[in-house]
């Protein structure tokens, strides 16, 4: 795990993703940075777009589809918006 | 692992729809009989899922064209237009649509899909960006991922959320961002086919207008619907000049099988030799594109066809609206009614086929916001008499369904 992935400045942006992933957590699953979106919380790729669409509001900034498919943890995610947060 | 078992739960989903009755997504139809009728399961069935808006599949002069063009010049080309030539057929059938559409290029495809991908991956490549409706045809999506340009969807007919997202793609682009440095390209549709509701254009034309994007707007379920000669929702709105490109099938209004591009842009033509799925498959058979040709001249001939398509989805919309089903949206041809679930949905879609009536069963994914729907397409073909009886069907069913449940079945 390299120092951009654990910085103290996302820890933040975690509580945050928790939060909006909490509506797709039907399962009540504990939330860590590795959960899987699409093996553990069922997050397929229509959803995917939706939580992405969320995220990208509440960031504002955006996440194009081309990394979507990449995006298969928690962290991934976070990673995500930080690199966009970068680039805004 | 089977190569094919990652689609386990969609055959467990489909299997459980078979289970209540015919297939909503493979229905054989045994014989078609007119733009509004056909044999299923050896009963007449009222067609009204067909996107046949003007009812031109059964046109005489279109049915004559085809017949010329095909004892003439024969069933297929059997080969792409880049290796083995075009017939004077695909090119008159260009000159037409482009005089139709006040377009000075048009580029003929030999599917609707195959032309938005075309058009899509010819205008757009790496490096440049791509802001999407969120909610567009799949042969967009499909388009966009051909064309390798960077892809960002923005909310659905939401001008706003398009206008913030150009505005911090342009901030990027003036912070020195290598990955904001293209071409922006704006893609959306005219009327959507799903819900039938329609794009708000003049303000979408203002937003791309101030960020300097350029903006394709898909009319497959607009051309020969909206605008006074049927050229869609840019001529509805009053917004033709400022639309750079356009996509468009023939399967719908002009009643055949195919697509087209067409613009103003003087270079446009370069996709005749850059576009990938206009280089690589074999172009459309004589007989499709001379009935295309042919609708094509009905519309300009005909203004009357459009108003009684009109009349129909009126009729359709205020009818099934005063009986109390939700409609998706206002007034269009494509009228999409609102049920709470898959089952009620399948069942209902069922329950209308029993009673000799064809619509469409559309659910998640195919449609936004996880809603299940009767997508109902009107056509000018349809006769009042049959959109009441298409109203009285669906209260029917209504009441049937109702009783089923409260008798527990």
């Amino acid at each position: 795990m390299s120092d951009s992935q654990t910085g103290s400045g996302e820890q933040p942006i975690y509580e945050q993703v928790y939060e909006l992933l909490q509506h797709y957590n039907r399962e009540g699953r504990e939330l860590r940075p590795e959960t899987d979106l699409n093996a553990e919380l069922n997050i397929d790729s229509v959803a995917a777009m939706d939580l992405i669409m969320e995220i990208e509001d509440k960031y504002d900034i955006d996440i194009p589809i081309n990394l979507v498919a990449d995006l298969r943890t928690v962290q991934d995610l976070v990673t995500t918006v930080r690199k966009q947060q970068g680039a805004a | 692992m089977d190569i094919l078992a990652k689609y386990d739960s969609l055959a467990e989903r489909r299997e459980i729809m078979l289970q209540a009755g015919d297939n909503p997504f493979g229905l054989r139809m045994e014989k078609v009989l007119s733009p509004t009728d056909a044999l299923v399961n050896g009963k007449r069935t009222l067609l009204v899922g067909t996107n046949n808006y003007l009812g031109l599949t059964f046109d005489p002069d279109c049915i004559a064209a085809g017949i010329k063009a095909l004892q003439e010049q024969g069933t297929g080309t059997t080969g792409s237009r880049i290796a083995n030539g075009s017939y004077a057929l695909h090119e008159e059938l260009e000159e037409a649509l482009g005089r139709y559409l006040k377009r000075d290029h048009t580029i003929v495809w030999p599917t609707g899909y195959q032309a938005n991908l075309g058009v899509i991956a010819g205008l757009a490549g790496p490096g440049d960006t791509i802001l999407l409706d969120a909610d567009s045809h799949s042969s967009i999506y499909d388009g966009c991922r051909l064309s390798g340009a960077t892809l960002i969807r923005f909310r659905h007919n939401d001008p706003e959320d398009l206008d913030k997202r150009l505005a911090r793609l342009r901030r990027q682009k003036e912070a020195g961002s290598p990955d904001a440095q293209g071409a922006v390209l704006v893609i959306v549709e005219g009327i959507y086919s799903m819900l039938g509701d329609i794009a708000p254009l003049e303000a979408f034309v203002e937003v791309k207008d101030r960020h300097g994007a350029f903006l394709l707007v898909d009319e497959a379920h607009s051309l020969g619907v909206m605008g006074e000669t049927g050229r869609g929702v840019a001529e509805a709105q009053g917004v033709e000049a400022q639309v750079d490109f356009i996509a468009g099938t023939f399967s719908k209004s002009l009643g055949a099988i195919g697509g087209f591009g067409a613009s103003n842009h003087p270079y446009f033509e370069r996709l005749r030799y850059c576009s990938r799925p206009y280089m690589f498959t074999a172009s459309a058979s004589p007989a499709s594109i001379a009935t295309v040709t042919a609708a094509v001249k009905r519309i300009e001939e005909e203004p009357g066809l459009i108003r009684k398509l009109w009349q129909n989805a009126e009729a359709l919309h205020g009818g099934l609206s005063e009986k109390g089903f939700e409609i998706a949206s206002p007034v269009s041809p494509v009228v999409a009614v609102r049920l709470p679930d898959e089952k009620t949905a399948v069942a209902f879609w069922n329950a209308l086929l029993q009673a000799g009536i064809y619509v469409n069963l559309a659910v998640p994914p195919g449609t936004p916001n996880n809603i299940c729907l009767m997508r109902c397409s009107v056509s000018a073909a349809h006769t009042l008499e049959q959109i009441e009886r298409v109203v009285q069907t669906f209260v029917d069913v209504r009441e049937a369904l109702k009783a089923g449940a409260a008798a527990g079945n």
